[in-house]
């Protein structure tokens, strides 16, 4: 297969098509996290209309070649929401269907966290968060020592914009005009303990990146024009980097998860994966 | 008395010459490139030097996503602030993945001196050496620095190289040739054996000198590599000579102290003292005053030799 023609590389399936993706990939993350009995199956909602735009329209890899040089890197800080990108990851080819309920298990690829080790696609071995960010301007200032044009994708939670390293790099992103770099944050407006606001406030989350030299665009992170558009957008801006807030519902697509935190890092028994594979028929 | 060089600037040095030959040689700092001596590769290469200014985790995590895509990144600071100031994100996005960063730091242990404890080092070997994947390496002089940073640098994996702040004696001459985990004999003897790292070495010469006036045939070992350490020269010191003294600067606890005796319990017990930091911190001053005050120096090596053949049987 030639790994050099870029445009043969991105899959960029249309909107309607990205919305049965997605479907899909609910599917996945209830199924795999019901089978593990654990997980975070919230913020793996919340995430996936995103990761579906990036890996089925946007991503310019291959599945056959995960180190390819010249890839673009979707980097998963926000690691708890592995499931998503797992289901994603398999959806593409990098590894079997059938590998997706081996989550969670003794000697399985697919470890609780997105472990770069072990799992064929993923960029960055990722769990204990705020790393991510700094991780992605590393990976695209390598792109630009070595005159590369992929372009690098962040995805931070935020709950994750609490840890003080999210603006460590954010101010370094900005100082070193990273500009092949779009993070996106998935504000899905709760944590662990609770809503952001009451846990720890974040806003005005937009004017604080603003602040700190970054093109901030909004969007609703469930609505794939939207995202499309604002990943065009991104591109075009020269000189800084670009972040897409993308607001968005923890739990996303099964009524009875949706902004319930409890779902954040608890798996849906056997009953709710039923009610829940109803809802996403 | 013996040349004397500052292993940082011998550091500042080696990296230009390695950025001259090797164009994916990148280098990182956190405000103290002055200081660690990068500011020769930042005057060189400033397209591949990154002030990522007072933001030491940040500065790690880039080095790990700049590895990660090819380069071989070179990230330096304190010894104090990194493993201690982003333990975290050497563990995660360095050590796990086991990616290729190297991190070079300077100002290790109580020779800092005036600075005081905030400012000294002297766990961070503790915290390195903890973490599976790190090779980690204390160099004893000028010339083993700069072959041990041109090893890092053309080694794939994890460093971590640590470095005193002053200026220390040359012990090896030129045509001396560092391996990762080979300890080297620099003095044979049969009734102990020091093992010593960094600036503690040339102490520990200075100390067999003296002993070897009173009658005690003290062989010296400097151990550069903490990690993987040489389990056969602490074999045979422990078979060959039956006793063992340690000495670094740094706690008692989870350096070479710790190392060594974990080895030597496990295939060779024998009896041991331990040059070292106790359960405490230390304190501004000189560095003279502060290796005196805290037991670090060849008269608090002569002293644990004594009490060690004590014990020997």
């Amino acid at each position: 297969m030639p790994v050099s023609s870029d445009s043969s590389m991105r899959k960029a399936l249309p909107v309607e098509e990205l919305e049965k993706v997605a479907k899909k990939l609910r599917r996945h993350i209830i199924i795999m996290t019901g089978k593990a009995g654990s997980g975070h199956p919230g913020g793996s909602l919340s995430a996936t209309d995103i990761v579906t735009t990036i890996y089925f329209n946007l991503l310019r890899h291959n599945p056959a070649d995960p180190d390819w040089p010249d890839r673009d890197r979707f980097i998963l800080s926000k690691g708890h929401a592995a499931p998503v990108l797992y289901a994603a990851l398999a959806e593409s080819g990098y590894f079997p269907l059938e590998e997706l309920p081996t989550l969670r298990k003794l000697g399985s690829s697919l470890q609780g966290h997105a472990d770069s080790n072990v799992t064929p696609g993923v960029e960055m071995t990722a769990g204990s968060l705020g790393q991510g960010l700094s991780f992605s301007v590393g990976v695209a200032i390598a792109g630009r020592l070595n005159s590369k044009d992929y372009r690098v994708y962040v995805l931070l939670g935020d709950g994750e914009c609490d840890e003080g390293q999210v603006w460590e790099a954010a101010m370094a992103a900005a100082h070193f005009k990273v500009d092949n770099l779009t993070a996106i944050v998935d504000n899905n407006g709760l944590q662990i303990d609770g809503w952001n606001k009451d846990v720890m406030s974040l806003e005005p989350l937009n004017e604080k990146w603003k602040s700190f030299g970054w093109h901030v665009i909004e969007v609703d992170g469930h609505n794939i024009n939207q995202l499309l558009d604002a990943f065009k957008e991104a591109e075009f801006v020269k000189g800084q980097p670009t972040v897409i807030i993308a607001h968005t519902v923890k739990g996303k697509g099964v009524s009875f998860m949706e902004n319930n935190v409890d779902f954040h890092g608890k798996a849906p028994d056997a009953e709710q994966v039923e009610l829940a594979l109803k809802e996403l028929e | 008395m013996a040349e004397e060089v500052a292993m940082r600037e011998v550091y500042g040095k080696t990296l230009v010459e390695l950025g001259r030959e090797n164009p994916d040689i990148v280098v990182l700092d956190a405000d103290l490139s002055a200081s660690t001596m990068t500011k020769y590769f930042a005057k060189e290469f400033p397209e591949r030097f990154f002030d990522c200014g007072i933001a030491e985790q940040n500065m790690v995590t880039i080095a790990a996503g700049l590895a990660s895509a090819g380069k071989i990144p070179f990230a330096s600071t304190f010894a104090v602030f990194v493993p201690g100031r982003c333990f975290d994100q050497v563990r995660v996005s360095i050590a796990h993945s086991e990616l290729n960063v190297k991190l070079v730091v300077t100002h290790g242990g109580l020779s800092v001196g005036e600075d005081g404890a905030t400012h000294q080092a002297i766990e961070d070997l503790s915290l390195i050496t903890s973490l599976p994947g790190f090779t980690v390496i204390v160099p004893g002089d000028g010339i083993e620095t700069a072959q041990a940073v041109r090893t890092a640098a053309s080694v794939q994996g994890p460093f971590y190289i640590r470095l005193p702040r002053l200026k220390t004696p040359i012990i090896y001459t030129d045509d001396y040739k560092f391996e990762i985990g080979k300890a080297v004999e620099l003095r044979p003897g049969k009734d102990v054996t020091v093992i010593a790292i960094g600036i503690m070495v040339a102490a520990a010469l200075e100390a067999a000198e003296n002993l070897y006036k009173e009658g005690i045939d003290c062989r010296v070992v400097n151990m550069p590599t903490i990690k993987p350490i040489d389990e056969a020269a602490i074999a045979r010191a422990a078979e060959e000579t039956g006793a063992i003294v340690t000495a670094e600067e740094h706690l008692e606890h989870g350096g070479l102290a710790s190392a060594v005796a974990q080895v030597a319990a496990k295939n060779h017990p024998a009896p041991m003292e331990f040059v070292a930091v106790k359960d405490t911190y230390a304190e501004s001053g000189t560095p003279a005053e502060l290796l005196k005050k805290y037991g670090l120096t060849a008269d608090d090596i002569e002293q644990a030799v004594k009490k060690v053949l004590k014990r020997k049987k």
